[in-house]
């Protein structure tokens, strides 16, 4: 291995965000032929890494060096010259264009004439074979799926002749089959005497993939080790700095209901699955799990647990109590804590601040509002010791949430919900795309709050999580909610019947 | 009634494509712009200056063309200021635009008022001619209505045809609709997003002086203060109604040009007497109204349209 041609070289790379380092000291090598992975928790500095590589950010110290030669500093075109492609997590391409025209985009001189569409869509067609990299060229990007769409970016990728090829997180959107084919792909580029730098927290990708990895951790290289002589637990390890055990809580004890649904309908809009006479206890000290394929009417059960929506039809009660006006305003007196499906979209506002994100639910209300004016203060004193109790990576109560890893904004996110104190937790896919640490994290903290009373409904598309986290778990399949199931009295097979809309009473 | 007579009359239609060339030189300008990611609300006072400029040009002893060229190059430097304010700098497109309005606007009327201090009327120069198309212009009917046109209404509906074909078939083309889409898409390709958007922003800045100089000299022989009188606004709903694809923001123009000038016409029918002449003035702006609202409603936005974009931003 030490042999081999080094292709790219990373050596003393760093970065700072403020106060934050996300690069310390960064270094490794890539060389022909072989897939890298790097290996990292959510904030460990991988994406700002290749942002570095790209020139996207400019580096406060360090050099990049490609087939020897070492790259300038913060110019977007020189790895891609230099035979570096990227495929970035969040796709760069533009929707309103088509497939063949985004990767056309900046191969040719801007003010030449004509595109050469003919010859590109024959050399692209035959990169599709090569690869097994199948989507339509003439297709708008719009309309493709987001598998199609990393399919374009690999393509984009190879047919400007890249020899080098990084992936940041590229399974993170894929299905199990997707990834397979991309895997595969990959197989075939390694084959060809391409070179892949493979971006994951994946450990049981990784360990598929790859033939070497450089881990990561808060910004510094923890390890660099082959693929064969180490194991996923090892990796683990190195990952988050120490032992890593999920968590497998003890049942818990069942105390009064909360919250209880009774024939419960709610109207479908669009492609979005209303309720159909859905009954639903949530009971103190109880962990609910709601299981489903997405899409069955999950939203609109966390829409009306979180207050968004009120019942059409039947009866909602909190506390034994039916409420009539029920709203958002109406979820957060009864003691909801709302842990949002969309971190970004519903969660939090982007480009406010950590201080004004840990508000959001109890500004307008003592102690963080006085006869209508805000106390910042204690608002930012509350937004600190969050920080500070959910360990979140940032660089302080001031800076905007955009800037923050998914890991640590769902922290965030988790702590305003869970410091208010509520008596019912809708978490909704509270864990999704989360590395391990912070997904353990996030899954002690629920337990910890059914274990001090609360009533949890945890929807998650994750069967493994929800067997293992709940008291008693429901399916929910077209809008039609499953009888009660006691933790461990059905395996993934039996509750795979029921998400495939089979044992409802009306069955149609 | 009177209102086939007008709309069968080749003169109606020749006044319409007269009426409606400003209007289409002014929505390629802001297609353009707006197909890069930026509005350029700086249009109405960018075509004011183009009119003065264009005028002013001939006025002291430059040809026509040359005028034409005077103006483009006027408006230009307006959307280097526009671009520059609001590509590298980001600041807000519709603030930096409307104070470009202003700016332009001043500057014209200051500027005439420096060059021309006695006059109480302004002076007149030999505006652009008819052109005659050999052959097409004998065609009865349509020749007198289509091709009996000054030089620059035919450059004008040349225009539309090469942004449609820069837009849709050069690279240069691809990289203006990306970058207006998707800037980050444009920046990963190793292309510069700022140059491409400030390009566009001058060229099509200069497309709306050009757009105001067709006022001052083709459609009339001089200049007047409010003569652009609201059509860089027209222009700016053009290109939504246009949805932002040339050829149907062509055709908008044509189509608000036709209610405007079937409105001057209907004051002098019988049905004028009797109702308030504003209330004909008003016609082609309800229907330009009705018209967006029913045309634009699937049209698809560049969807990075007042989106400055800041590299190191994540």
């Amino acid at each position: 291995m030490g042999t081999r041609e080094v292709v790219l070289r990373l050596e003393g790379i760093t970065k700072r965000f403020g106060k934050l380092a996300a690069n310390d000291d960064v270094g490794f090598a890539l060389h022909r032929g072989e897939v890298l992975a790097l290996l990292g928790e959510n904030g460990a500095g991988k994406t700002t890494l290749m942002n570095i590589l790209f020139g996207h950010y400019t580096a406060d110290a360090g050099i990049v060096e490609v087939f020897g030669k070492a790259l300038p500093p913060g110019a977007p075109g020189a790895a891609l010259a230099a035979g570096v492609g990227m495929v970035h997590q969040h796709f760069t391409l533009a929707g309103n264009l088509t497939v063949l025209e985004n990767i056309l985009l900046g191969t040719r001189p801007l003010f030449g004439l004509g595109l050469g569409r003919a010859a590109a869509r024959a050399r692209v067609e035959q990169l599709s074979r090569d690869f097994g990299l199948s989507v339509h060229p003439d297709a708008k990007v719009r309309s493709l799926s987001v598998g199609e769409r990393q399919r374009v970016e690999i393509l984009k990728a190879l047919y400007r002749e890249a020899r080098i090829l990084i992936l940041d997180e590229p399974t993170a959107v894929l299905t199990p089959q997707e990834s397979d084919a991309l895997f595969a792909t990959l197989k075939k580029a390694v084959a060809l005497g391409l070179s892949i730098i493979f971006i994951s927290h994946k450990l049981h990708e990784v360990m598929a993939v790859s033939d070497r990895v450089v881990v990561l951790r808060h910004g510094k290289v923890a390890g660099e080790v082959a693929t064969a002589d180490t194991d996923r637990h090892r990796l683990a390890e190195l990952m988050v700095g120490a032992e890593v055990a999920l968590p497998h809580p003890a049942p818990g004890r069942a105390g009064e209901t909360l919250m209880e649904l009774r024939d419960v309908s709610t109207p479908s809009e669009g492609n979005r699955t209303g309720l159909r006479r859905v009954s639903l206890a949530l009971r103190a000290g109880q962990i609910t799990g709601l299981a489903g394929v997405s899409g069955n009417g999950q939203g609109a059960l966390a829409d009306l647990v979180s207050g968004l929506i009120a019942p059409a039809s039947g009866a909602l009660l909190v506390a034994g109590a039916a409420v009539g006006g029920w709203n958002p305003r109406a979820a957060l007196d009864a003691g909801v804590g709302r842990i949002p499906e969309d971190r970004h979209a519903t969660g939090s506002i982007a480009d406010f601040t950590l201080t004004e994100n840990a508000v959001l639910e109890g500004y307008a209300r003592a102690p963080f509002a006085r006869a209508g004016w805000m106390d910042w203060r204690r608002a930012r004193g509350h937004a600190e010791a969050i920080i500070a109790k959910y360990d979140i990576r940032c660089p302080g109560p001031e800076a905007r949430i955009r800037l923050l890893s998914g890991g640590n904004m769902q922290k965030l996110i988790l702590g305003r919900a869970l410091e208010a104190g509520p008596k019912i937790i809708l978490a909704n896919q509270p864990v999704r795309g989360l590395d391990i640490g912070a997904l353990t994290y996030v899954q002690e903290c629920l337990i910890a709050a059914r274990d001090a009373g609360a009533a949890v409904l945890l929807i998650s598309e994750d069967l493994d999580e929800i067997r293992v986290l709940s008291d008693v778990i429901h399916v929910i399949s077209a809008g039609r909610l499953s009888p009660p199931f006691a933790r461990g009295s059905k395996t993934v097979a039996e509750l795979g019947v029921w998400m495939a809309g089979q044992g409802f009473a009306d069955a149609a | 009634m009177e209102i086939f007579d007008i709309l069968l009359s080749a003169s109606f239609w020749a006044a319409v494509l007269r009426i409606a060339s400003p209007l289409i030189l002014a929505t390629m300008g802001e297609l353009i712009c707006e197909r890069a990611g930026v509005l350029n609300l700086g249009i109405e006072g960018i075509m004011v200056f183009g009119a003065f400029a264009g005028w002013m040009a001939v006025y002291a002893g430059l040809g026509l063309w040359p005028g034409v060229l005077v103006a483009f190059a006027a408006g230009a430097m307006f959307g280097l200021v526009h671009a520059t304010l609001t590509v590298p700098f980001g600041l807000s497109q519709h603030v930096v635009g409307l104070g470009i309005t202003l700016l332009a606007t001043s500057s014209a009327y200051y500027a005439y008022r420096l060059a021309l201090p006695q006059v109480t009327s302004p002076p007149r120069i030999t505006p652009f001619q008819p052109l005659e198309i050999p052959v097409l212009s004998d065609i009865p009917f349509l020749g007198p209505a289509l091709f009996s046109q000054t030089p620059l209404t035919y450059l004008a509906f040349a225009s539309v045809a090469v942004v449609a074909l820069v837009l849709f078939r050069t690279p240069l083309g691809l990289a203006l609709r990306a970058a207006g889409e998707n800037p980050s898409a444009v920046e990963a390709q190793g292309l510069s997003v700022t140059a491409i958007r400030m390009g566009a922003v001058m060229v099509g800045s200069g497309l709306m002086a050009v757009g105001g100089a067709f006022l001052t000299m083709s459609a009339f022989d001089s200049f007047f203060f409010e003569m652009v009188n609201g059509r860089g606004w027209i222009c700016i709903a053009l290109v939504v109604f246009g949805a932002w694809m040339p050829g149907k923001a062509l055709l908008g123009a044509v189509l608000f040009a036709a209610f405007d000038a079937l409105q001057i016409r209907m004051q002098q029918t019988p049905l004028g007497a009797e109702i308030p002449y504003q209330v004909f003035l008003m016609v082609p702006y309800v229907l330009s109204i009705l018209a967006l609202v029913l045309m634009s409603r699937r049209a698809e936005v560049p969807a990075a349209l007042m989106v400055p974009y800041n590299r190191g931003e994540r």
